[in-house]
């Protein structure tokens, strides 16, 4: 089975991010980049299913130049290669436009299976694996906690509000995974090694036959308009329980009418 | 005026929260028009809430198609409609099924998406709270109409009664919007508790809470207070709540009037998911836990003595 795992590189969700002040895009260059988390689920389940049915597992990425550390680290994990979409004009891309250059992409790979993350860090938006399936004309099969490989078809089950579904379709399709569903490995010594030999294929705007208006800040569908930090939140009152801190609490609350 | 159309978010007959945030939002963007899309018979038991707040007109799309396969046949559906009413704006739930939709919608009529909108003026301009909280966009839609999704609990919905008057939409899916098939539907007690994202008060533990067992005790809290149960990701990865209560970066945003959090340290990836609550309240042993830097009252304490003590005070003054 011929499986690509698309990977974003993001700020560190643990750090400090925030937007650049000229452009209002993401500020990459104060922030420590790293592999969207979500995503390492997608390459664990990836490399699951190439141990069990055999096939080839590539990484595919849209990001700038830095991406490329995420992409070798991707890589150590175990898949075979990867490709980087890579060109000037991409920066500011929305996601409406961000999935008509990675639906190109895929275009060019023939992948039985579309592998994901659930959502990135950084936007959380969550739109993309029905975005690539709109375009592409494919499955989409999406916030997977298990996923099931039977030949041609595959079957997820979904946490929903209400319970679960299982849900199912044929090959070609794309599949979006939660954290539920595995436990992603580290890097080996030998896996970081290795990484370093494999072949990373860059491609550009006019390889996918986009042309450089159509995406960037100028083909974007939205825009940010202004932004602005949040106030931060002030503590407020803190009290050591003395025997009363339970009473106390309930006092607050009342105070406030949740009680 | 233009219509808007809101997407109706329901469940067992009955329409959920959001779709009453959305309605109240869109009167002040055009006449509200509700579309409801799911299986034969959808539409009736949800009418009589959506005129309730506002609804002017309830398009209703019933199938079998549009409740066996996943989001793509009820967009194609929606995509259709905007063709025909050219609405001033498309309203959606920003939940996992309304998020999807409008990611499909996007691509069927290449037009812009905002997601995890709080706020929306009759300009056009969206209000999005992101990176765990800490920063406020605005934003528009510069290709196409507004397509938005509304993160739950963003407004108080507010009543504003009206006859809508119910419209049958034709429901033709073509084979491409069929390719994901749902096998089965699986509906698990939750009880009484409000649902995570639309509760007003949401009660949560974290690894403080010791075990599954002592969950009990954020149980009995939330169901004192009228809350839903949430946890943070350490309680949920050692196992003493389900997945599906995770409230975080990788679990759930909620945005209550109040917020409780027992046991839980408060680190960024918590804060992710809660940080715009209304009034936040915290009870932990490390008086220099970081979830005290958000709390608008905290008490520095061992939960198992304090919580006991609060549910029972709750009690004495019911």
């Amino acid at each position: 089975m011929n499986i690509v795992v698309l990977v974003k590189q993001v700020p560190d969700s643990s750090a400090e991010r925030s937007l650049r002040a000229d452009d209002n895009t993401v500020d990459r260059g104060s922030a420590s980049n790293v592999i969207n988390e979500m995503d390492e689920y997608a390459i664990e389940e990836a490399l699951r299913i190439q141990d069990a049915h055999g096939g080839e597992v590539t990484i595919l990425t849209m990001g700038p130049e830095g991406a490329s550390e995420s992409i070798r680290k991707a890589l150590s994990m175990g898949p075979d290669r990867a490709v980087h979409v890579l060109d000037d004009a991409l920066h500011g891309s929305c996601a409406l436009t961000t999935s008509k250059v990675l639906a190109a992409a895929l275009g060019t790979l023939n992948a039985d299976l579309v592998l994901c993350g659930a959502e990135s860090t950084d936007g959380r938006v969550q739109v993309m694996p029905h975005m690539l399936a709109e375009r592409m004309g494919i499955a989409a099969l999406t916030g997977a906690r298990k996923l099931t490989v039977d030949g041609t078809s595959l079957t997820i089950e979904r946490q929903t509000e209400e319970g679960y579904e299982v849900v199912a379709a044929s090959t070609p399709a794309v599949v979006s995974v939660w954290d539920t569903i595995n436990e992603p490995r580290y890097p080996s010594f030998k896996g970081i090694m290795a990484a370093k030999k494999k072949p990373v294929q860059t491609l550009s705007l006019a390889d996918l036959g986009i042309a450089p208006a159509e995406v960037g800040t100028d083909g974007a569908s939205s825009a940010v308009v202004e932004h602005s930090k949040r106030p931060p939140r002030s503590g407020g009152q803190k009290v050591n329980d003395d025997g009363e801190g339970g009473v106390k609490l309930v006092e607050f609350l009342a105070s406030e009418k949740f009680v | 005026m233009a219509e808007v159309l809101v997407v109706v978010e329901h469940s067992g007959g009955e329409v959920k929260k959001v779709t009453l945030e959305m309605l109240t939002l869109a009167r002040e963007l055009g006449t509200p028009a509700a579309v409801v899309l799911g299986g034969p018979g959808a539409a009736a038991p949800l009418v009589d809430k959506l005129s309730e707040y506002g609804a002017a007109k309830v398009y209703a799309g019933e199938s079998e198609d549009l409740r066996g396969f996943l989001v793509a046949p009820k967009a194609a559906v929606l995509a259709d409609l905007v063709r025909s009413v050219q609405p001033a704006a498309v309203l959606l739930g920003s939940t996992q099924e309304g998020k999807e939709i409008a990611g499909r919608l996007a691509v069927k009529l290449d037009n812009g998406l905002l997601t995890d909108v709080t706020a929306l003026s009759p300009d056009g301009v969206a209000t999005q709270t992101v990176f765990a909280g800490s920063t406020i966009v605005r934003s528009r839609v510069t290709r196409g109409l507004p397509l938005v999704t509304v993160r739950p609990n963003s407004l108080t919905p507010a009543a504003a009664p009206a006859t809508a008057e119910v419209s049958p939409l034709e429901v033709a899916v073509d084979e491409a919007a069929k390719l994901a098939r749902v096998v089965e539907r699986k509906v698990e007690p939750k009880g009484a508790r409000p649902e995570l994202t639309e509760a007003s008060v949401v009660v949560s533990g974290g690894r403080g809470v010791g075990n599954a067992d002592n969950f009990k005790l954020v149980e009995e809290l939330a169901d004192l207070l009228g809350g839903a149960v949430g946890a943070s990701r350490a309680a949920v990865d050692s196992g003493f709540y389900p997945h599906q209560f995770q409230v975080g970066q990788t679990g759930k945003t909620v945005s209550p009037q109040l917020y409780v959090a027992l046991g839980i340290s408060g680190a960024i990836q918590h804060r992710a998911g809660m940080q715009t609550s209304k009034t936040i309240v915290a009870v932990n042993k490390d008086a220099e836990a970081p979830i005290f830097e958000l709390a608008d009252f905290g008490v520095v304490g061992d939960l198992f003595k304090v919580v006991p003590q609060a549910a029972e005070e709750i009690r004495k003054r019911k």
